[in-house]
């Protein structure tokens, strides 16, 4: 009788505490993905998060790392401090869904990403407000109902949703954005190789992971709905890609540094 | 032997596990947890493989994956 080996455990890095999502909320699955990315790289004792509000507002209960609460959007206007004034060598983390980023906080994702602070920040896009009931979100899609649209997202009121990914991809200093998503094996394990891309690239400059995931209670779906919903609706809106990577700089990313000779035009 | 361990306490019946088993081995079981919810259960552990695909969609990570060691050659 030969031995059996571990090969699928809960990560180190996750608490003991019993998740408070809904049953089917892919939350889980992003905060295991992040915590065996963590456990991998052996960086546990020097991460630090940052929790947005929303339904992970209460993720510090679930990582084993050090966790800083912030207050609604402002999660990458924290992790900018926290990055500023400890030692190098940390990791810092966010962890935002997109009512938090896209909405409260697009001026301080925007500005964090165009500073090109070396943070992480992963972006939870479910094109709902989990939390409070169902909303309208900044990333619902066109005729999607919520409770703040029960006729359908009207795109002649409230325009189209937002593409988080391609709207960083046009700044320079960004070093890897991409979009994953945590429905599927395959998607989960595609999604967990971006995380470790990302963090890996940390200390070189900005990086962003967004990643697609379910809102069962929101939608109104079941989980296993909810997931084939995700594929259908979602992932041609929201296409699943890596927009930037330092092997493969977009020419809109190269560095412009004029020549500036105020004087000599005058003279000319 | 392959097998999982399932937290049952944890689960919370979403069911997203069933469909990503290939062989069609997970239910929910007629039992109640802690939580009030029927949670999964694995009906023939010999036919498992050890793929790891329910745990890896498994949002509580309640599953825990066993594989059996290759057996290496005699000689």
């Amino acid at each position: 009788m030969s031995e059996e080996q571990l090969i699928f455990k809960r990560s180190k890095a996750l608490t003991d505490a019993y998740f408070h999502y809904c049953p089917g909320c892919t939350h889980g699955i992003a905060h295991r993905l992040i915590a065996e990315v963590i456990e991998e790289m052996d960086i546990q004792d020097k991460t630090i998060g940052v929790c947005p509000v929303g339904c992970s507002v209460l993720a510090y209960n679930y990582f084993d790392v050090d966790i800083h609460e912030a207050s609604h959007g402002r999660a990458p206007a924290v992790a900018t401090g926290i990055r500023r004034t400890l030692p190098q060598d940390r990791y810092v983390f966010t962890y935002q869904g997109d009512g938090d980023l896209a909405s409260i906080g697009m001026a301080e994702i925007v500005h964090a990403a165009n500073r090109g602070e070396k943070i992480t920040v992963v972006f939870i896009n479910n094109a709902i407000y989990g939390m409070t009931g169902g909303q309208m979100a900044p990333t619902t899609l066109p005729g999607m109902r919520t409770t703040t649209s029960p006729y359908g997202r009207d795109t002649a009121l409230c325009g189209h949703p937002i593409r988080m990914c391609e709207l960083l991809n046009t700044l320079v200093e960004p070093v890897f954005v991409a979009r994953g998503a945590v429905t599927t094996p395959k998607y989960i394990n595609r999604a967990k190789k971006l995380l470790r891309q990302a963090f890996e690239l940390q200390h070189t400059g900005f990086t962003f992971v967004e990643l697609l995931s379910t809102c069962p209670t929101g939608w109104g779906l079941t989980p296993e709905n909810s997931v084939a919903w995700l594929e259908r609706n979602m992932v041609p809106f929201f296409p699943l890609s890596v927009f930037r990577e330092p092997a493969a700089m977009p020419a809109a990313a190269t560095k412009y540094a004029p020549d500036l000779k105020v004087k000599d035009d005058a003279k000319a | 032997m392959n097998r999982i361990v399932i937290d049952e306490d944890r689960c919370k019946a979403c069911g997203l596990c069933i469909p990503a088993c290939n062989r069609d081995l997970l239910a929910l079981a007629a039992k109640l947890n802690a939580k009030g919810y029927h949670p999964i259960s694995i009906h023939d552990m010999d036919e498992c493989t050890a793929c790891a695909m329910c745990a890896i969609v498994c949002p509580e990570v309640t599953i825990f994956v066993y594989k059996q060691a290759k057996l290496k050659k005699a000689g």
